[in-house]
């Protein structure tokens, strides 16, 4: 709809509802149409959470839940930049992010995978990202685990992640993979996005110049969220 | 500028809870929201919003994340964005709630003032779940305001036969009023969700 403040979500590169691959697609999502809305102050407000909300170990996962050591596996730095549309910074925004430890195995009590916890992982951290809308997380490599969408279906190690952006519009929850992953062609979550282009957005890069010596890889994953049309005001 | 490309969504799958609601569910991880959004002082009427979300086969989702978004009871978002400061500093206008494994879900907050003239009162509602690659965007609007819902822009662009799904039915019980809203994903009585 015109007039919006906040841009259309941009179904060329978000997945569809139903994804026939994934299938726990076909029975949880709208079959009928989506109805355009004329944003209010509902959408382009949202929630606001000052650094003080965080704990000091919010972004390190290694530490955030260690009882009596490290927590096994690579030990990795997670950074980028949080941005809109036009490449501006977004400042200030929550970033939550959740994974599997080193084994591929969720501390979830659900989940029955035949792989090790880890005492002094659990997987889950938060990051106000700063004024130039950078973040940065230390944490452990996640590996793979299997899951029952199919035979042999087994994701490609990733993190999710949670923002909100400035807005209830801007609202985005995603996940990161990690460059050379064997099993991306075989996993219908990431292959719904349906531009192979999007798909590799998801796919953080490698970075040796953010690499700390004797310490830790580091992965580079920048996130864009919707923006906002420019206004008269703005021109 | 350069245009740079929204980043794709994907679902929040089946293991959020000690992420997103840990407090809730029983995790050692602090929540930085839950299902309890207004503390005793807060000014308005004090409401629990429950219901119960089903897959299109009629079968409750026991691993949805519903959120919610919503003004005070004077209609202001607290410190909702950089121009619409104001509002209570108890009240985050923010919850958060995993479904249990009957699909149920609850809030504890207050009745929404309306935003302003010709805005019903409402609240902004986003669900997610494992299967759910695009978060979906519903509203709650109330049963008891059936003027100001009538002359609401948005809920008037529903088609009059799918409104129902958005308005919540008011009970009073001893613990105070009960609003109900339940949330069908697929089905003859589909909630309505936006394209926002």
């Amino acid at each position: 709809m015109t007039n919006n403040p906040y841009k259309p979500r941009d179904w060329q590169i978000h997945p569809p509802s139903i994804y026939a691959d994934y299938k726990s697609t076909a029975l949880r999502n709208p079959l009928k149409p989506l109805i355009p809305i004329r944003q209010s102050l509902t959408e382009i407000t949202g929630p606001v959470y000052g650094h003080d909300a965080l704990g000091p170990l919010d972004h390190d996962l290694t530490k955030n839940a260690a009882k009596n050591g490290e927590p096994i596996g690579e030990r990795i730095i997670v950074t980028g930049r949080v941005m809109d549309e036009d490449g501006r910074p977004v400042p200030n925004t929550l970033i939550e992010i959740w994974q599997a430890n080193a084994a591929g195995r969720y501390i979830h009590v659900k989940e029955v995978h035949d792989a090790p916890l880890d005492p002094n992982f659990l997987g889950a951290g938060r990051f106000m990202s700063d004024e130039s809308g950078q973040y940065r997380f230390i944490t452990i490599k996640p590996g793979s685990y299997p899951w029952g969408n199919h035979h042999n279906a087994w994701r490609p190690a990733h993190i999710h992640f949670s923002l909100f952006g400035p807005a209830f519009a801007s609202r985005l929850v995603t996940q990161m993979y990690f460059e050379g992953d064997p099993t991306f062609a075989y996993d219908p979550i990431f292959n719904s996005i349906p531009d192979e282009a999007a798909r590799q957005r998801l796919v953080a890069k490698f970075s040796l110049d953010l690499t700390e010596p004797e310490w830790a890889h580091a992965y580079v994953f920048d996130i864009v969220l919707r923006g906002r049309h420019a206004t008269p005001m703005e021109a | 500028m350069a245009d740079f490309k929204q980043t794709p969504a994907q679902t929040l799958g089946p293991f959020f809870a000690y992420g997103l609601t840990p407090e809730q569910s029983g995790y050692a991880h602090k929540e930085i929201a839950g299902n309890i959004m207004a503390a005793p002082g807060v000014p308005g009427e004090h409401v629990r919003i429950e219901g119960q979300i089903l897959d299109g086969a009629g079968a409750p989702i026991d691993d949805a994340m519903i959120e919610i978004w919503q003004a005070d009871a004077d209609g202001r978002y607290p410190g909702g964005s950089r121009d619409e400061a104001g509002g209570s500093l108890a009240f985050s206008g923010f919850g958060r709630c995993g479904s249990d494994d009957e699909g149920g879900f609850w809030f504890a907050t207050i009745k929404p003032g309306a935003i302003g003239n010709g805005h019903a009162p409402h609240i902004g509602v986003i669900v997610q779940a494992r299967g759910i690659l695009n978060h979906a965007f519903t509203r709650i609007y109330f049963a008891e305001e059936s003027d100001a819902n009538s002359a609401d822009p948005i809920l008037q662009s529903v088609p009059a036969d799918r409104q129902d799904t958005l308005i919540a039915v008011r009970s009073e019980t001893p613990a105070g009023p009960v609003y109900r809203f339940d949330i069908y994903m697929q089905g003859d009585d589909e909630t309505v969700f936006f394209d926002v």
